[in-house]
């Protein structure tokens, strides 16, 4: 019985099936489907090698430093960090006075209460603090944006596809739409305030270009400010930003593979060794038993053929 | 235990001896786990995955109640919870990486489990109970794994709860009221993510106890081996401790290396990156995907195009459903009375047939509808209910079986006269092959 009512049921699933795949079919041929704008002609991230790759992977000190300053001089004027403390930066070789100076002059006030009335106030940045948001809230980040908002950087490098590599491209991205694409897909034109970026998974996104040219920021170190430069060293700031834990990460790796191979190894002689008098024994029975194969390699070179 | 050669506990202090007169929890272990539970000779590494299945949700349970520590399930505070976790608590990164990849593991070790089940026919009898307790624990687990994954409260969080919780709106009449009851709403909220967290805490110490059900339902009439062939002698066995810990232990060690790798070295490589941007209600992710190891579901669900009689959504949702629910039948399905697949050709085929089936299922599920994908997941789907519900009652009727061993030992020992049998308990055989010419 419950075969036969399991024959129907199994049957059934599949007649509707069917069903669905020929009127699926039908309706391609009939009205097949047409490849959008985004589909031919947005790119996949360029290739982006950081000192924090692969699983031996350390970050690059100078690199995050500059990496910051970008931020701190061109990004943070619209995206927040709002994850990240500044005392944080210690891993990237601040010295404690420098993290003061950092929060002391950090250009956005963090919100807080006058002590004396009870209103609402602002105050200078600590290093206890967390990295304070250019915007009150999002009502203001998209009045301030042409209605659109600018994202929360923290975990951007985890939070889209391609990570770093997508940052890195986005950033350098920007170029005129392609004449091909304006004549396939009029609609795809930039619309006011937008500007083309094939990277981006619409192809037109709300910011503007933010780094434009060589010298936009002048590094410390003396590394040329390209905008290639500039896009890699906050693209590996943003990787930092997201995974601060990293370097820890690989290095507690590395230990516990290491440890786990060692104990694997013993368990695994220990399990021959206890397996030894109850192991199966496979006599090899006849092309494979040794004497046989003897047998054949005598013959065959008593009667000269080769292998 | 069932078998009568099975040693008995014999406490080895004074102490064991009062313990066991007043509490034989050490007798019962050693009955279930230890040298007092004989298991065939003959298991291959298949069998493992049963015992890694324990080790993974034991990890589990361990890291997730440190973390429910630190975890604040509030619609506000759950994702930034969780960056407080992964950035400001004592090795907190390695405590979520390791929940979040421990699921991952957990399914892929119980997926080879079933189907290590499917092929040697651990379910047929008798061991009904024991496959239907594992289904248990695997809705179970289904469950856990989707109200864990809501928990973060990221964007993939919040529309998968949609999604998923949306799939009861199908059913005419009833659904919608099921839908907001289980919500506690009409979208996913704080009462949604309360109760979410309060279930996801419950739950896996609910499979704990089915999983003694399992192991409990196991032990009756003993474990299944490659061969089908039932045990019939002292010989056919080993006690489950020194020699299958041994092999469990060494193997578990190799399964945590990979777990290791995938865990210190690509943590998010299963994850979604979606899930790393806060909730947002008003913005819908271009692709929810569920998890990857419910992506074979969520083909069966999508396959239906077709409003045939009823809607094309609730044909979808049934078939999802059922797709689980017929394996509690298939002890009744393949009534072949040959339990191991290595002796029926056919069947054979057709499994290999079915395991690439459910991995197209998997990689249609995960792939953007094109009308190819589509059309793909519609083929594999009808194939997955074909196999199961037209295929298999069939060939256990006409399927021509090779013959079976006579005893586990026979196939183990391959001819040979000289029985290598459990230590101390036969001669030892001679050191080198005494192959005659």
């Amino acid at each position: 019985m419950v075969r036969v009512i399991a024959f129907f049921v199994g049957l059934g699933f599949a007649g509707v099936l069917l069903i669905s795949l020929f009127i699926g079919i039908a309706d391609t041929i009939s009205a097949p489907v047409e490849a959008t704008a985004e589909e031919e002609f947005h790119k996949h991230p360029k290739h982006l090698a950081l000192a924090s790759d692969g699983p031996l992977g350390k970050f690059d000190e100078q690199q995050l430093q500059r990496g910051f300053q970008v931020y701190k001089e061109v990004c943070a004027a619209c995206h927040g960090l709002s994850l990240v403390a500044i005392r944080d930066l210690h891993a990237l070789g601040y010295e404690e006075a420098e993290l003061k100076a950092i929060a002391n002059q950090w250009a956005i006030e963090v919100p807080s209460v006058n002590p004396d009335t009870g209103e609402a106030a602002t105050r200078k940045a600590i290093p206890s603090d967390r990295f304070p948001s250019p915007y009150a809230n999002e009502t203001a980040a998209r009045a301030a944006n042409n209605n659109a908002l600018p994202p929360d950087l923290s975990l951007i490098a985890k939070a889209r596809e391609g990570g770093a590599a997508y940052t890195y491209s986005l950033l350098t991205g920007y170029r005129n739409p392609e004449p091909e694409l304006l004549k396939k897909f009029p609609a795809a034109k930039p619309g006011a305030g937008l500007y083309y970026n094939p990277y981006f998974a619409n192809l037109n996104l709300a910011m503007p270009p933010p780094l434009t040219s060589e010298g936009q920021v002048t590094y410390a170190d003396g590394t040329r400010a390209t905008v290639a430069q500039m896009s890699k060293d906050v693209a590996a700031f943003l990787v930092w930003t997201a995974e601060p834990k990293l370097e820890n990460r690989h290095r507690a790796g590395i230990a516990v593979v290491i440890f786990l191979l060692f104990a694997t190894v013993l368990g695994y002689l220990a399990y021959q060794n206890i397996w030894r008098e109850a192991k199966r024994k496979v006599a090899p029975v006849g092309v494979l038993d040794p004497a046989n194969q003897a047998k054949v390699r005598r013959a065959k070179a008593k009667s000269g053929i080769a292998g | 235990m069932s078998f009568s050669w099975a040693k008995p506990y014999e406490p080895k202090s004074a102490f064991g001896q009062w313990i066991d007169e007043r509490l034989p929890l050490p007798r019962l272990v050693y009955g279930a786990i230890g040298g007092g539970y004989p298991v065939p000779r003959n298991l291959n590494y298949f069998w493992n995955f049963g015992v890694l299945a324990g080790v993974f949700l034991t990890i589990q349970i361990v890291t997730g109640i440190v973390l429910a520590m630190h975890f604040y399930a509030s619609v506000d505070g759950a994702f930034n919870s969780v960056e407080h976790i992964m950035r400001d608590v004592n090795a907190g990164w390695l405590l979520r990486y390791a929940h979040a990849n421990g699921a991952s593991f957990f399914f892929i070790v119980t997926y080879i489990h079933i189907f290590r089940g499917l092929f040697y026919g651990s379910h047929k009898a008798p061991r009904e109970l024991v496959w239907m307790l594992g289904l248990v624990i695997y809705l179970l687990m289904m469950a856990t794994a989707f109200m864990g994954y809501v928990l973060p409260w990221g964007q993939m969080s919040y529309w998968g709860a949609q999604v998923i919780t949306g799939f009861f709106s199908a059913f005419p009449v009833v659904g919608e009221p099921i839908r907001i009851w289980l919500l506690g709403g009409y979208t996913p909220d704080q009462a949604a993510l309360t109760r979410f967290f309060s279930l996801h805490y419950l739950l896996p110490f609910v499979i704990a106890a089915v999983v003694v059900l399992h192991i409990w339902s196991l032990h009756i009439p003993g474990s299944s081996n490659p061969t089908g062939v039932d045990v019939k002698e002292e010989r056919d066995t080993l006690p489950f401790h020194p020699f299958y810990t041994a092999k469990d232990g060494w193997f578990a060690g190799l399964v945590l290396i990979l777990f290791a790798l995938v865990l210190y070295f690509a943590p998010n490589m299963l994850g979604h990156p979606d899930n790393y941007i806060p909730a947002n209600p008003l913005a819908t992710p271009a692709h929810i995907a569920p998890e990857w190891y419910f992506l074979p579901f969520y083909a069966i669900l999508k396959a239906f195009t077709v409003d045939f009689i009823l809607p094309a959504k609730l044909w979808g949702v049934l078939a999802m459903f059922a797709s689980i629910l017929l394996l509690f039948f298939l002890p009744w399905l393949d009534k072949s009375p040959v339990r191991s697949g290595n002796y029926r050709p056919l069947f054979k085929r057709f499994f290999w047939i079915l395991v690439a089936d459910v991995l197209v299922l998997g990689w249609a599920g995960g792939s953007t509808a094109t009308p190819i994908v589509v059309a793909v997941s519609q083929i594999a789907t009808a194939y997955y209910f074909v196999h199961f519900l037209v295929i298999l009652p069939l060939i256990a009727r006409y399927e021509t079986t090779l013959a079976l061993p006579n005893s586990i030992s026979e196939s183990v020992l391959h001819g040979e006269q000289m029985e290598s049998a459990p230590i101390g308990s036969a001669p030892r055989a001679p050191a080198t092959s005494t192959a005659a010419e």
